[in-house]
């Protein structure tokens, strides 16, 4: 039954990546960061991302602080610590991410600060999507992990209930 | 790999990474592990130059006493840049030899000339991937095959000794075909 189990999850958890490809969400590196996980590095793509996840809300936080200074906004830093996301986006294959990043730059290299406002809140919306599927495709393959375990019991040792 | 291995293709390139994004190190340094290199990751040009001695400590070795065979570092850092860094390590008699390659998200070609004319071994676009990792790695190895080739005394890829004449004695590394290769990588994968 739980086998079962393991298929499904299996199978749903391909349809959300092929989701996500589809809409532009994530691209080809991110089938790359997969490719480098194996048994020496079981937890590579988690590891990397909840890194991601930590130096982009701080990058976020950033951004928004600079904004919300109404006199005087520092476009300069705001480059810099765009330059900064859309290369750590990039690496993880966050690609609708990195686009925003990049019109958001656009505007702040004018230093168009309403402009400026419009693209953090896009990127803040892109940026929560992005976290929720990947939480979401990190969760389920937990749960498949574990389902496929409990399918192929050890043979000869008493099964531990637990 | 063993130290008793007389065969440099069997050695491991020990390949130092210098990028101020603790999510490129990550990947930079799975890369290599992956590809069979010893990996040395720090997030500044500083602390590149401090591991190899070149910041008027004394030592000309790393810390943990590993020849360096090749740099891979960020364009784009904060402080020192990968640029800067590369001019450093050029104009060090010590450490020139050592093959630098450039990394950045962004493919702008006034920088990218800037670095070959530097020195620079190869310009890569980020996101670096496996195959470009594999491909540097035959370069540096082929390198040191070449050099055996020309009859130079067989160099191990780790010389333990902290001075070394080697290192001196040996030409620098294919720089016609540095650039070659590199010209051929800089201007692939338009990204976006």
């Amino acid at each position: 039954m739980l086998g079962f189990g393991a298929e499904r999850l299996r199978a749903y958890m391909n349809r959300l990546l092929a989701l996500l490809f589809h809409q532009g969400v994530l691209d080809e590196q991110f089938l790359q960061l997969q490719q480098l996980q194996d048994e020496s590095s079981p937890n590579f793509v988690s590891e990397v991302v909840n890194i991601y996840f930590h130096e982009s809300e701080k990058l976020l936080r950033n951004l928004r602080g600079l904004l919300l200074d109404r006199e005087f906004s520092d476009f300069k830093k705001m480059g810099s610590h765009l330059n900064q996301f859309m290369g750590s986006s990039s690496s993880i294959g966050a690609q609708r991410v990195r686009n925003v990043c990049v019109a958001f730059r656009a505007a702040s290299e004018q230093s168009n600060r309403a402009g400026c406002m419009r693209a953090l809140e896009l990127l803040e919306c892109e940026y929560c999507y992005l976290k929720n599927k990947l939480h979401e495709l990190f969760q389920i393959e937990q749960q498949r992990i574990l389902a496929a375990a409990v399918r192929y019991p050890p043979v000869q040792h008493p099964i531990n209930n637990p | 790999m063993g130290s008793d291995c007389s065969s440099v293709v069997a050695e491991e390139l020990h390949v130092l990474a210098v990028d101020d994004s603790l999510v490129d190190r990550k990947v930079i340094e799975r890369l290599l592990k992956i590809s069979s290199c010893k990996v040395t990751a720090v997030e500044s040009g500083r602390r590149a130059l401090q591991y190899l001695g070149l910041d008027g400590e004394k030592s000309s070795v790393g810390f943990d006493g590993l020849k360096v065979n090749l740099i891979m570092t960020d364009y784009s850092m904060p402080g020192m840049t990968g640029y800067e860094l590369l001019k450093k390590i050029k104009s060090s008699s010590n450490l020139r030899e050592i093959p630098v390659v450039i990394m950045s998200s962004e493919k702008v070609l006034a920088r990218i000339d800037r670095c070959l004319e530097e020195g620079a071994q190869e310009f890569l676009v980020k996101p670096v991937n496996l195959s470009d990792v594999k491909r540097l790695r035959d370069i540096i190895l082929q390198g040191y095959e070449n050099d055996e080739d020309k009859g130079y005394q067989k160099r191990k890829l780790q010389d333990l000794s902290p001075t070394s004449s080697l290192a001196r004695d040996l030409t620098p590394l294919k720089s016609a075909s540095a650039s070659a290769s590199a010209q051929q990588s800089c201007l692939k994968r338009p990204r976006l």
